[in-house]
């Protein structure tokens, strides 16, 4: 019996396959939201093994607030050619254009809350009823408590209080018109696992996960890439550093950390020591103490 | 390395969320923005020590009212094993939420307040655990510091406990540990303020504790997910039988045979990403080719002639009820088991059980929310199942509201 023991990261995947596939099976048109963020990258490749060697049975989604890194939108490029997938943008300027939202203004100005809305209409546009999302539960104490098949009403809204009880693997997707799901494959993994399976697998990650220099502003504990959208107010001034960016979002409210750790080994070591959680350089988290679950129940990722 | 899944369960003020808190701090897996925001959120609340219980209560309703509303999944690891814990609320409404947690646990920490000992919730959890056949149980005795770190408070508790959990029949192991999880005695550490007690901290059971595996590696089955077909030049006549193996060992060249139409075929391959491989085995993702064309689609199952599940559309099951609508007499439901999804009609309620003295209720039949008890249901095809207590997997299903989609019961087979 010994010889059927399979380690954690096996099991993981065994469990993110099933759930990609049972969204496949119980949806009619699922997408995966693809940020070119590690997590995101780590769900399509999975995605890749669970339907192969078919083609993904449904389009990557990248909702694009126009203030990317250009390492990233050249990786997702990359990617999605390789993988011969469909590409669906949603851009949050045209929703900024069509004045269904209004930009924040000032130093802190992000776009980060604006794309709830643009992943609304484009949800709506397409007729997705399941979005998959690279969402882990050791991220952030909201996520915590989300299941796997994560409901969203006719608004798009998260109900936590309210959820459907998740039990063994069985999944429950059923859902009125205008409802749909988020789904979470890699709820049970961990940083740790995920950059793991990475070293594991060599998967390809954008140039910004690894050490490099750059010019950066110090602004309260994180760094921020400067860059045409983030300037230097009064009293700042940027240096350059070696840094490394642990999650890759908008440019606006992504921190960097200084790091010389530039392959995997490394980074593995280096979160390992870690002392911050990977959020710890998320602007976007720091706005309240429940910014992630008041951002979530609106219909954030 | 080992993944261990536990769940904890305990009455309100018991002090889980403390407990976790504890094990996630003294074992080094809380970062430190997460323990500056505790601090933060402590002073501003007013509690004297900082209150680890808000690392872990998580919705602004909990932290509000100090109470855990919802399941909440953590994560730790320790250089011998890796963790998941399922920290599941103890009040009288959610029970739900623990029968949540426990299904996919392999061992359950039972909380008891020193101070007020086993009392009726504290039979709940237990019964529960035995439920959901978990077998492996902690009965970790809190709020030690509160009883003077006293022996004799220690000794009742194991006593009644030992009286109760001797008529639950899945659990193999019940181990007592004394702790108190606001000071950390016995959580990590070994504890100097009670040289009395014999055995390791509550980490080092958890580390140590053999697990023998959940999954049946004995009884083939295969229940099919999805269908792979490429649609390409180069894969022109693949045809995969997508799935994660629900139980026992699949081997290229096996006879095996499909339900529910019992035709037979041989396995020709099994397909991963990687390639070709030897054998499958539960819980593996895996995709199966047969040498011979037969119609397959999601819902069926792959099986061994000289080992198949029972099949059936009576089915007798244990339920817990999770909606706070009632059962309706002769209700009908979608009930979804492995990758199946059928109707089924409750063609009667065996008995309900008082779940804090073990007795059969059989006068009131109704069942509410957080009612368990035996049920006989009627499904409109046949299901391919093995009892719960041989596999978790073919033995388990849910019950779903036909107009508002929502999950109202988990089932076991008997």
């Amino acid at each position: 019996m010994l010889s059927y023991k399979v380690n954690h990261l096996k099991q993981l995947e065994a469990e993110a396959i099933y759930v990609l596939r049972e969204t496949a099976a119980q949806f009619e048109h699922p997408a995966l939201l693809f940020s070119g963020g590690k997590d995101s990258i780590l769900m399509a490749h999975l995605a890749r093994k669970a339907f192969h060697p078919a083609k993904l049975p449904f389009p990557l989604l990248h909702v694009d607030t126009g203030h990317n890194f250009p390492e990233t939108l050249d990786y997702r490029d990359r990617y999605v050619q390789e993988a011969g997938a469909r590409l669906i943008v949603g851009l949050v300027q045209d929703s900024i254009d069509k004045g269904r939202v209004t930009e924040e203004s000032g130093a802190n100005a992000s776009r980060n809350a604006l794309q709830t809305v643009t992943l609304l209409d484009a949800i709506e546009e397409h007729g997705f009823d399941a979005c998959l999302g690279g969402g882990r539960r050791d991220e952030e104490k909201a996520r915590a408590k989300e299941r796997f098949f994560s409901h969203r009403n006719d608004f798009g809204e998260w109900d936590p209080k309210n959820q459907r009880p998740e039990l063994w693997n069985i999944f429950n997707g059923r859902r009125q018109h205008g409802e749909h799901f988020r789904v979470f494959p890699l709820s049970n993994w961990t940083e740790m696992d995920v950059w793991q399976y990475i070293k594991l697998e060599e998967i390809e990650l954008p140039s910004l996960y690894f050490a490099h220099r750059r010019r950066v502003l110090a602004r309260g504990n994180t760094l921020l890439a400067e860059s045409e959208h983030v300037e230097a107010g009064e009293g700042e001034e940027a240096e350059e550093k070696t840094v490394r960016f642990r999650t890759i979002g908008d440019m606006t409210c992504t921190g960097a950390v200084e790091s010389g750790a530039d392959n995997v080994e490394k980074i593995i070591q280096e979160v390992a020591a870690a002392r911050q959680t990977e959020r710890g350089t998320r602007a976007d988290d720091r706005r309240s103490e429940t910014a992630m679950e008041d951002r979530k129940k609106e219909g954030y990722f | 390395m080992d993944l261990l899944r536990f769940t904890t369960a305990g009455s309100v003020d018991d002090g889980k969320s403390t407990l976790i808190g504890r094990l996630l701090y003294d074992s080094k897996n809380i970062f430190e923005d997460q323990l500056e925001a505790v601090e933060v959120s402590s002073r501003k609340r007013g509690d004297e020590n900082v209150n680890l219980a808000l690392l872990t209560d998580g919705l602004r309703a909990e932290r509000e009212q100090g109470i855990t509303i919802d399941v909440a999944y953590r994560y730790f690891a320790t250089p011998r094993r890796k963790f998941i814990i399922a920290d599941t609320p103890g009040h009288i409404q959610y029970t739900r939420n623990m029968v949540t947690g426990a299904s996919t646990a392999n061992l359950a920490i039972i909380l008891v307040d020193a101070r007020k000992g086993v009392i009726e919730q504290t039979c709940r959890h237990a019964f529960i655990a035995n439920l959901l056949r978990i077998q492996h149980v902690v009965v970790a005795v809190n709020k030690m510091d509160l009883v003077d770190y006293n022996q004799e408070s220690y000794d009742e508790i194991v006593r009644s406990f030992s009286d109760f959990a001797s008529r639950l029949d899945n659990i193999v192991e019940v181990t007592f540990i004394p702790i108190s999880a606001l000071r950390g005695d016995n959580v990590v550490e070994k504890s100097e303020n009670m040289p009395w007690f014999e055995g390791p901290p509550l980490l080092y059971h958890l580390e140590t504790v053999y697990l023998g595996s959940d999954d049946n590696h004995v009884d083939a089955r295969f229940p099919v997910q999805w269908v792979i077909r490429p649609q390409s030049d180069r894969f022109h006549d693949f045809r995969g039988y997508a799935g994660r193996v629900a139980g026992g060992v699949f081997k290229p060249g096996d006879e095996v045979m499909v339900l529910p139409s019992g035709f037979s075929s041989r396995i020709r391959s099994i397909e991963t990403y990687e390639g070709a491989v030897e054998e499958a085995f539960s819980p593996l993702s895996v995709a199966v080719t047969l040498e011979d064309e037969i119609d397959i689609s999601r819902g069926d199952m792959i099986v061994k002639p000289n080992n198949p599940p029972k099949s059936g559309q009576d089915i007798e099951a244990m339920i817990c009820w999770f909606s706070e609508r009632k059962m309706a007499p002769r209700g009908k439901y979608i009930l979804r088991h492995t990758t199946k999804e059928v109707k089924a009609i409750v063609k009667e309620v065996r008995y309900k059980v008082n779940i804090n003295t073990l007795h059969k209720i059989e006068d009131d039949l109704e069942f509410t929310l957080n009612d368990i008890g035996r049920i006989a249901l009627r499904t409109s095809s046949a299901l391919f199942y093995d009892s719960y207590r041989r596999n978790r997997n073919t033995g388990s299903f849910v019950l779903i509201d036909e107009q508002a989609n929502e999950t109202v019961a988990a089932g076991m087979i008997v």
